[in-house]
């Protein structure tokens, strides 16, 4: 009988694993289409009620748009973001991720930025749509637009510790929202404020600085966080 | 860590140094909580810009002070729990959560209170009331998580990874939440507060509110250390030191 | 020496699961944990690949605790829980195909022949959801034939096989356990017959 004492086999790059995660998660996605338009569709007909609710005057409509936006922004991230981790737990596809040769910061990591694309990057497409149904005038559409792709990393990052902390329960879902809303705060006021400042003719830079800012930070400390979640919930 | 916090990673250790602990706390705490009621209630004078109202800083001012430090001291217990395994610091964490919730209640509702008479309205999305609600959805959170797991020690740990991740945020919230409110103008309970706040309140009505903010941490500590106790005691309730404690005979079992 | 456990006691709740257990694991051993149901087989092997933490006591691979040398110790270790990990979306020569990119191996065909080994013909290329439990966990073991970690942890491995299945991974693990690997299990089948020796570590149940 051989004994090695070494293994001889070459240990596989991190990059490699990262963008095997990222490959699989992708293919799942792309099975389950109904998941990803849901959160979607859910937050065409929340902006829908608003004018319902409101009334249809354009000068209010512009006014509560960008607020309206990102609320309804929120809540439709708290729909899908069950999916980051919770099938995973089920199937015991995390375990396994967990006990990949990488840190587990960066397979997490990978989760993030799939979730991110997979939820962010539709709405980023609908925005104008979003935009033009709640008469936010024109001048700001850009800024509404950066500051949901600057700010949509948040939500994937501080959303991934929040399921990371609840995956392993069983109603989870409510609950999540209670941890995860009072963090999202200062977003939500950003990034209104940077949309009501480019109405007011007022440079937008402070705010969207404040929250690209918010957003490195999120997406650079929230794999500690989400890791020290699930080695609680995995057992 | 300092060597002479060891031994009260163990339970009994804390439990019998807070049991000692605990009259130098509650007595002065009542005294005092009874000497700044007094003082603010009756002695100090009326206030020239908001008469007799003004006197409910005197509640609400240690209240919403206190509600921070005891979730910065909450998540400093998580801190110990996780990092160091410490059995005690999630106790702690337990202890602490709920009266943090109750003072930040208070805040909030002594705010209320307070703005009623002034501006006719029970709620004002003024920064600090928000800033304080924002607080009890922390603090809920953090309790809403522990007692969601079945497994209570998995529940602590969770708990302290919210607390901390909360706690990094706070200074955030409270930032965001000031700002958004000096730009659209709201601030008006804060403002008054401030004004009493600021260093240039009058000595008759700044000292019963150092004793009154002292006092409100006092009796705070209490309820908490009387919690821990309470915790230690009923996870502990199986082992010798707790039944003699409680006085009840303990009998020999035959340990393998 | 490749896995060790020292004084390893693990707690759930209240209740301690057993304590003061202790292991050696060497290059070309099979280890049987044994015990009633309940005793922590499942912790035991767990804590062995490093997910669940101990209460007290270490892991050691290759003389190192496995804190330390994490990603030197999961390069070599392949746990196969009571979840097989296989994702329902996807199908078996999916799964398999992310599982061997992540040990560096690509397939240069699709694994049909590896399929086979474990009774899957015919159903490699329909998502694992329309397969049923048995059948998915048998997607999980084929990992077993081409994976070249050395430690394998494995939990009830047995299940859902049937008489030619547990033959067949019989013989695997004696292929494995020839080129020098180690496996620490779990199961309800009867080892004593087979043509390995099997280490056991008993479990007690502790009330």
């Amino acid at each position: 009988m051989s004994k090695p004492t070494q293994s001889t086999r070459k240990p596989v790059a991190s990059g490699q694993i990262f963008r095997q995660i990222i490959r699989r998660d992708l293919r799942v996605a792309m099975r389950q289409r109904s998941d990803l338009l849901n959160p979607l569709i859910f937050l065409l007909i929340v902006i829908t009620l608003f004018p319902l609710g409101v009334g249809p005057g354009p000068d209010i409509l512009g006014r509560i748009a960008a607020g309206v936006i990102w609320v309804s922004a929120l809540l439709s991230a708290m729909l899908g973001l069950e999916r980051i981790f919770r099938d995973d737990f089920r199937d015991g596809a995390l375990e396994q991720l967990m006990l990949l040769p990488v840190a587990v910061e960066f397979s997490v990591l990978a989760k993030i930025i799939v979730h991110w694309l997979l939820t962010a990057v539709p709405v980023l497409i609908i925005t104008p749509l979003l935009a033009l149904l709640l008469n936010l005038p024109i001048q700001a559409w850009g800024v509404l637009w950066l500051t949901l792709l600057i700010g949509t990393p948040i939500l994937s990052a501080a959303g991934a510790i929040g399921v990371a902390l609840t995956v392993s329960l069983n109603k989870g879902g409510a609950l999540l929202s209670l941890l995860l809303l009072p963090l999202l705060v200062p977003l939500l006021i950003f990034a209104t404020a940077a949309v009501e400042a480019t109405l007011a003719g007022v440079s937008p830079a402070g705010p969207l600085a404040l929250i690209g800012a918010f957003s490195v930070l999120s997406v650079t400390l929230a794999p500690f966080a989400v890791k020290a979640g699930l080695r609680v919930s995995v057992n | 860590m300092w060597q002479w916090l060891h031994p009260y990673a163990k339970p009994e250790a804390t439990f019998h140094l807070v049991q000692k602990l605990l009259p130098w706390f509650l007595i002065p705490g009542l005294i005092l909580s009874a000497v700044a009621l007094i003082w603010g209630l009756a002695i100090a004078p009326p206030d020239y810009q908001q008469g007799e109202s003004y006197r409910i800083i005197f509640v609400h001012v240690p209240a919403a002070m206190w509600s921070m430090g005891f979730y910065v001291a909450m998540a400093i217990a998580g801190l110990l729990a996780l990092v160091w395994q410490i059995r005690t610091a999630e106790l702690a964490l337990l202890a602490i959560a709920p009266v943090g919730a109750v003072l930040t209640f208070i805040s909030l509702f002594t705010g209320a209170l307070w703005g009623q008479p002034m501006w006719g309205t029970w709620w004002v999305w003024d920064a600090r009331l928000t800033a304080q609600l924002i607080l009890l959805f922390l603090y809920m959170g953090v309790m809403a998580l522990y007692i969601a797991f079945e497994d209570e020690r998995a529940g602590a740990k969770a708990a302290s990874i919210l607390a901390l991740v909360g706690v990094i945020n706070i200074p955030i919230i409270h930032y965001s939440v000031y700002w958004w409110n000096t730009l659209h103008q709201q601030s008006t309970v804060t403002r008054a507060i401030t004004r009493l706040e600021a260093p240039s309140i009058a000595p008759e009505m700044l000292y019963p509110l150092l004793v009154s903010i002292v006092a409100m941490m006092l009796v705070s500590a209490v309820l908490v250390m009387k919690r821990l106790n309470n915790e230690i005691l009923r996870r502990e309730i199986h082992r010798p030191w707790a039944l003699t404690y409680l006085g009840i005979p303990v009998v020999q079992r035959n340990e393998e | 020496m490749l896995l060790q456990g020292r004084e390893l006691q693990s707690v759930r709740g209240e209740r301690v699961l057993f304590s003061n257990i202790n292991l050696d694991v060497a290059s070309g051993q099979l280890w049987q944990i044994e015990g009633p149901n309940g005793a922590g087989k499942s912790s035991l092997l767990r804590i062995l690949a490093g997910l669940l933490p101990a209460q007290q006591g270490d892991v050691l691979f290759q003389g190192e605790v496995i804190q330390q040398c994490r990603e030197v110790y999961y390069h070599d270790l392949l746990f196969i829980g009571h979840k097989s990990g296989i994702k329902p979306e996807l199908t078996a020569i999916e799964n398999l195909e992310f599982y061997a990119a992540v040990e560096g191996h690509e397939f240069s065909t699709p694994p049909y022949e590896l399929l086979a080994q474990v009774g899957l013909v015919g159903l490699e290329d329909i998502p694992a959801q329309r397969l049923s439990a048995g059948q998915q966990r048998r997607i999980a073991l084929a990992r077993l034939w081409f994976s070249q970690t050395r430690l394998w942890i494995l939990d009830e491995p047995f299940t859902a096989l049937d008489v030619d299945g547990i033959a067949m991974l019989h013989d695997r693990f004696q292929a494995h356990l020839a080129q020098g690997g180690a496996i620490i299990l779990t199961s309800h089948q009867d080892l004593h017959s087979m043509s390995y020796p099997v280490h056991r570590l008993q479990l007690r149940y502790q009330h």
